[in-house]
């Protein structure tokens, strides 16, 4: 029996990077293949391809045995292939019937559209596979997990039997990772083939059949999901032996740096994102906020750093309040900020290495007197700290937006670490970079809350919380839920709080800390 | 999905810009009293007709008269009423109070102009949506081009340029639905032209516009001193689209006259505002159209066209500016004078701004304009105290305030600007 | 940990990255490129102006009725339109060679100066034309360092033109090195506030400026309508102002009927100034990195809404003074419509100056020399002065679109070159 896809030696280049080298891929029909790898391994691209998006430069397509072409997603979904992406492309002004009709809307009389018929239609697939969705409402209304469920719906109306799924759970919570494998099985059992993209060893080894590893743009090797172990799996998506914990002393926490109570904030629609929260972060302790995106993390760094006003609550750092300040002021209160989106927020793209080492400091001394730019000074500096953030650029002359990510997450840290700071807040730090990179800010991070500074961290990531934080801080619509000791901290207890459960509820379930981890199999 | 969060540059919480609000509009209603109210004598009236003279269809009903100290001074209290709720209690949609005082405003203005004579309010209505057309026209083509997230700034000179094709061609086959044509398809091929630049080329929107612009003022202005000054009989005198009088509803007081007594292209607009507002949201190309202006990506991939959705649109857009431009010449003045269209694609854009991107409400917000507009003539039959060039200004002054106060409560396209990329 | 990480790989694809390949015209170098693009895109707009010449040609057109059996009459004919008309336009921005030869003999010969002053005429009068074109490119430039597109030059120009005039002709008695310098103030100021008005709607409620500034524009000609009809009214029919005193006029450097004065000098110390200001300046580097990316300008503390608001005002204070320079150093009287084609002109040479301070003086020289010709093309080949609009407008297009350019001439692209205005309608 033929696989139902299988793709032969598909390369593509783009310029000065080759994303795909030659790879071979097939899936059997009613089975889930996991595609693993690093990112910037190649497994998006792969499926870009392979829906329509991108043209391969070498390579076939075989589809139950035939060869087809795909030009674009319109070829695609008419072969059956459907893809539910990483960032969502859905409509948020639009109801979930109105994303789902589009580019295939039935009309009535010739011209109008027919949305009852697609409504009805979505109930039915919403039965069908237990994915729980209102045709009705809103996008920008629903929340993350319910929106991949509209995004699933709209893959399955078009009747797609290969399912690509890139990246779905860096949104959900850990529950709602296994809401989304019922899913999976259903769908399964009905005949349909999935391929999953995911850079996650742990659910790799929960719900794959096959297992296939990407690096570099090319295949290291395709494994049966009973013989793979964690650390063969990373091994070779890295190529060497990966540490997957970092090593450090336990904290000695001083006086607190930044107090934060019951604090409210709105958002540009005027919800409360930030509903009362309150917490302390120490001097030469990390404290992390563990959460699902979209839980307010977002709004309250930007409350902290002066980005957003304030409805009401106390900020104070250093026992001084730092209510309704502007970033300037919030910077020259000796906070450092690395932020959530590094090319939007944190670098200036256009502007020279030299310019965005100074982007916070420009306009204080040695860098300035009085309104005069001391250039050469600045120069001067910049280069040192590059050399001493480990920033691979040619020189300091050169746009940063011709650096590699890693390192422009290090121009960014050498501008922030470089300042005498008392608190630092780092919002989604080793976000889309290298393994490299990521162990060389996890270390920085590390060192400067050795050397004395208060650090709060947030990121979706829980592996990332687990392994740098002290104490950890739950956030679930807007809230703190509860702060606890990070040490033997059981990730299954924290996936609970993260989905809304409250704390003594889910110690009903599980314990809080924990012995040794498992790996647990969905079935 | 990308989290969209915009950095507030510091915009006043709630309570801040109510306060504000209800400030500004007990103001403004004591500005009423002071400008408008005080000085009056006593017994003046202000009459207001309700059925133009000379009109020979319109069932004939008589004048509104008000005394008009009284109706001032009652419309500055309703104001700083509104001003006061605001203040006190606030509502949910303030912009219907900003709409009720900005009402009494101007009703008092007019009360005020008019002490001791009369104004043809019919008349002046009428006006209103005249002015209004090119407005209207000039923010649909905005609308539609802009709801596949394609700017087009370029509206002014397309309408330049089609007012001076479509009189041409009018004058030269003696045919005025021949010089409409003209104009449609110079809007289409100028059209056609931006979006090449933006859409292939990737040329920044607005700079593109502005190009066009500056081609559109410059090849006007010449062929019309080179060519069309010297020979005005062969060129320029093509006559204008007569007033249609549509039987049974133009009897009708007050909305006969001002609605169904108009000529060609006004009708024309009212039409395209209904047809254009059910074909997008009624409609597939509606909704794809939409989809690409909010988020091409996800219209790419299911399958649709984005750069074809766009071309489409922009050069749609164009049919319909070229409707406006040739509003200019064989729908008013029968002639083309050097840059006559003085800002009114821009005060369209604005329009479509003001009308949240929805042809109702753009035409709305036209009519606001065209309002201001036709006063300006209307004050200087009055004899009004206030220069004629500051009259002149009005419609100026309330795009600008118009703007100020809408940005933030009106919601573009998502994707409104920017060039798509397909890798 | 300065830890052996791994080769860093990229998460996405890269951007076209410097493609160090020679195109067909053997162009590889970035610097090049540069001068080349603009170079390219003006004498494209010029080979196309030619043919609207040529068709706006009679006699050429007669010619062409007759192509097929006298066609080099047809091309004679071409060729003579296009000659005469860019021959006046030379000869109406830098003279003529032969006429300053004799100009020099006639001078040593009887030492009369007239056939000299008439011969260097052209030449003076063209630099005095782009003096303030120089200024107005920079008022434009400005702005779009910050990410602002200034349309309203044409009004800020226009109303720092009546204020200087104001000044100029209604206080009397005062030394020149007193008067001279408060007009000129006055017309910035003027400018300054009329662009700052727009920059802090901006700011504040996030209303785009281009359509802000427009209406700026018109307000602005109607303001003058009523000035220059009533209160700032000389004695007499026309509506213009009366004439400035003395010592308030920018001095000249030559007798009449030359017209090139002090201005010319004070634009260029005003480049250098705007020059240090944008690049050697705290403020200065905030404002270009609002332009570049005021997301991430707020993120480092800068003030968005103080930077629009000081970026306009400062274009709006050029431009005033652009108009204070022309008032005071050539008309000294202002007249409705003075201050026409100002605005487009400075946007098209900030533009062709890639909003470069040394690039606006090179691109003004340009422009302002082909303005002067202008009148002298319009009076001597009958060619309409608008044509200049034309070859304006696609100039922009050609700098604003280099692909286009890089199209039709085959020239492969390095770097990114775009210049990204527009941000949608700030909602």
């Amino acid at each position: 029996m033929p696989m139902v896809l299988e793709l032969r030696g598909i390369s593509k280049s783009f310029p000065g990077v080759l994303a795909n080298d030659a790879i071979d891929l097939s899936v059997e029909k009613g089975k889930i293949l996991a595609l693993l790898g690093e990112n910037g391994a190649g497994k998006t691209t792969l499926m870009n391809i392979l829906y329509g998006l991108y043209k391969p430069d070498k390579g076939q397509i075989l589809i139950n045995g035939e060869e087809v072409a795909i030009h674009s997603p319109s070829d695609a979904i008419a072969h059956g292939i459907g893809m539910v992406h990483q960032h969502f492309m859905l409509i948020p002004v639009m109801t979930a019937t109105e994303n789902v009709m589009l580019g295939v809307e039935p009309v009535r009389n010739g011209i109008f559209l027919d949305k009852t018929k697609v409504a009805k239609r979505i109930r039915e697939i919403s039965k069908q596979y237990n994915l729980e969705v209102d045709p009705d409402a809103y996008i920008g209304e629903l929340p993350v997990g319910a929106q991949q469920r509209v995004e699933i719906i709209k893959v399955l109306y078009r009747q797609a039997e290969i399912l690509i799924l890139d990246e779905p759970t860096a949104v959900l919570t850990p529950q709602e990772v296994e809401g989304l494998f019922k899913v999976l099985r259903f769908l399964v059992a009905d005949g349909k083939s999935i391929i999953f993209i995911t850079h996650k060893l742990k659910e790799v080894l929960a719900v794959a059949d096959r297992i296939m590893v990407l690096r570099g743009g090319q295949v290291v090797g395709t494994v049966d999901a009973k013989e793979a172990s964690q650390e063969k799996l990373a091994s070779m998506m890295v190529g060497r032996e990966v540490n997957l914990v970092v090593k450090k002393k336990p904290a000695t926490p001083k006086g607190a740096v930044l107090n934060v109570k019951d604090l409210y904030v709105r958002d540009e629609r005027q919800n409360l994102t930030v509903n009362g929260a309150s917490f302390d972060v120490r001097a030469g302790e990390v404290l992390g906020v563990a959460g699902v995106q979209g839980n307010g993390q977002t709004e309250l760094v930007y409350a902290l750093t002066g980005l957003c006003p304030v409805v009401s609550g106390k900020i104070s750092i250093m026992d001084k309040p730092v209510y309704h300040s502007s970033p300037r002021n919030v910077l020259e209160r000796g906070v450092a900020h690395v932020p959530e989106d590094r090319q939007r927020h944190g670098l200036i793209l256009p502007f020279p290495v030299h310019d965005n080492m100074v982007l916070c400091t420009y306009y204080q001394p040695p860098f300035a007197k009085g309104v005069a730019l001391q250039q050469k000074t600045i120069i001067e500096t910049s280069e040192k700290l590059a050399d001493q953030f480990d920033v691979r650029t040619p020189n300091v002359f050169v746009p940063v937006s011709t650096l590699s990510g890693g390192n422009q997450q290090k121009v960014i840290v050498a501008r922030e670490f470089s300042r005498p700071i008392k608190l630092l807040i780092a919002s989604q730090p080793t976000r889309g970079l290298d393994v490299g990179s990521i162990e060389y800010i996890h270390s920085r991070i590390i060192e400067k809350r050795d050397e004395g500074t208060a650090v709060l961290l947030v990121s979706p990531e829980l592996d990332e919380i687990i392994a740098l934080s002290d104490r950890i801080a739950v956030m679930y619509k807007g809230q703190i839920v509860e702060i606890l000791s990070a040490e033997k901290i059981n990730k299954a207890y924290l996936g609970l709080l993260m989905a809304g459960v409250k704390p003594y509820e889910a110690l009903e379930t599980v314990p809080a800390t924990i012995q040794e981890t498992e790996v647990e199999r969905v079935f | 999905m990308e989290n969209k969060t915009a950095l507030n540059s510091g915009k006043a919480t709630n309570m801040r810009s109510r306060l504000t609000l209800g400030i500004v509009l007990i103001a403004i209603g004591l500005l009423i009293v002071l400008l408008f109210g005080l000085g009056l004598q006593a017994g003046m009236k202000s009459t207001f007709g309700l059925s133009p003279l000379d009109d020979k269809y319109v069932i004939p009903i008589p004048a509104l008269v008000l005394p008009a100290q009284p109706a001032i001074y009652i419309l500055a209290l309703i104001a700083v009423f509104a001003g006061a709720w605001q203040l006190a209690r606030g509502t949910r949609s303030s912009t219907a109070l900003v709409g009720v005082v900005a009402f009494c405003f101007v009703s008092s203005f007019l009360i005020w102009a008019t002490k001791g004579k009369s104004m043809d309010l019919v008349g002046t209505m009428n006006t209103s949506l005249v002015r209004a057309t090119p407005i209207a026209l000039a923010a649909l083509c905005g609308v539609i081009s802009e709801r596949a997230a394609v700017v087009n700034i370029a509206i002014e000179g397309i309408m330049l340029v089609s007012a001076m094709t479509s009189v041409i061609a009018a004058t030269v086959a003696h045919n005025l639905y021949i010089g409409l044509l003209a104009g449609i398809l110079t809007g289409m091929i100028i059209a056609a032209l931006h979006a090449i630049l933006v859409i292939q080329f990737r040329v920044d929107q607005i700079i593109s516009g502005v190009a066009i612009n500056i081609i559109g003022t410059g090849i006007s202005s010449f062929i019309s001193k080179r060519f069309m000054q010297a020979n005005i009989d062969q060129l320029n005198n093509s006559g204008i689209f007569p007033n249609i009088p549509i039987p049974f509803v133009v009897k009708i007081p007050i909305l006969g006259p001002v609605l169904f007594e108009n000529n060609f292209i006004v009708y024309i607009m009212l039409i395209l505002v209904a047809i254009i507002y059910v074909l997008l949201f009624y409609t597939p190309w509606g909704l794809r159209t939409r989809a690409v202006g909010e988020h091409p990506k996800a219209a790419d991939t299911l399958g649709i066209n984005v750069y074809l959705t766009r071309y489409v649109n922009v050069i749609l857009g164009g049919l319909i500016a070229g409707i406006g431009g040739a509003y200019f010449t064989i729908g008013s003045v029968g002639r083309f004078e050097k840059l006559m269209t003085a800002g009114k694609g821009f005060i369209g854009l604005a329009a479509m701004i003001f009308g949240n991107w929805n042809p109702i409400g753009a035409l709305g917000s036209s009519l606001i304009f065209g309002f201001a507009d036709s006063l300006q003539v209307k004050m200087q039959i009055l004899e009004t105290p206030i220069p004629s060039e500051f009259l002149q200004m009005a419609p100026y002054i309330v795009t600008i305030i118009v703007l100020a106060g809408v940005v933030g409560r009106v919601h573009p396209p998502a994707a409104d600007g920017t060039p798509y990329e397909k890798q | 940990m300065k830890g052996k990480a791994a080769k860093p790989q990229a998460e996405t694809p890269l951007p076209k990255a410097a493609s160090k390949t020679k195109g067909k015209l053997g162009v590889n170098s970035k610097i090049l490129q540069t001068l080349l693009i603009p170079a390219l895109a003006v004498f494209t707009s010029f080979i196309i102006g030619s043919i609207v010449i040529v068709i706006s040609n009679k006699a050429a057109i007669t010619t062409y009725r007759n192509f097929f059996s006298a066609p080099g009459a047809a091309f004679m004919a071409t060729w003579n339109a296009i000659f005469t008309a860019y021959g006046a336009l030379f000869y109406g921005s830098f003279g003529s060679i032969p006429e300053l030869f004799q100009g020099i003999k006639a001078y040593f010969a009887t030492g009369d100066t007239k056939p000299l002053i008439l011969a260097i005429y052209p030449f003076t009068e063209s630099l005095a034309t782009v003096t303030p074109y120089i200024l107005a490119g920079l008022a434009v430039a400005v702005g779009f360092k910050c990410g602002l597109f200034n349309i309203g030059a044409e009004g800020q120009f226009g109303i720092g033109a009546l204020c200087s005039a104001f000044v100029g002709y209604s206080i009397k008695g005062l030394p020149w090195y007193l008067h001279l310098p408060l007009a000129l103030l006055a017309g910035a100021v003027g400018g300054a506030i009329w662009g700052a008005i727009p920059g802090y709607l901006k700011g504040l409620t996030g209303a785009h400026e281009v359509v802000n500034t427009i209406m700026m524009n018109y307000i602005s000609f109607r303001l003058s309508d009523w000035l220059l009809n009533g209160p700032m009214k000389a004695t007499g029919y026309r509506p213009v102002t009366p004439v400035i005193e003395n010592s308030a006029m920018l001095p000249r450097f030559f007798p009449d009927p030359l017209r090139f004065n002090w201005g010319f000098f004070l634009a260029l110390a005003v480049t250098v100034f705007v020059y240090w200001f944008l690049f050697k300046t705290t403020i200065g580097f905030e404002i270009r990195t609002v332009g570049a990316n005021p997301a991430g300008a707020r993120y480092a503390g800068m003030s968005v809404v103080r930077n629009f608001v000081i970026a306009m005002t400062l274009s709006g204070a050029l431009a005033g003074l652009a108009g204070a320079t022309q008032v005071l150093g050539i008309d000294h009287w202002v007249g409705q419509g003075f201050s026409a084609g100002y605005g487009f002109d400075s946007i098209a040479i900030a533009l062709l100056g890639q909003s470069h301070p040394v690039g606006v003086v090179l691109a003004a020289l340009l422009w302002g020399t082909l303005r002067s010709g202008a009148t002298r093309m319009q009076s001597l080949a009958g060619v309409p002065i608008e044509i200049i609009s034309l070859i304006q407008g696609l100039v922009i297009v050609f700098v604003a679109a280099p692909a286009v350019i890089r199209w039709i001439y085959r020239i492969r692209a390095i770097g990114a070159e775009q210049i990204i205005l527009t941000r949608g309608w700030g909602g």
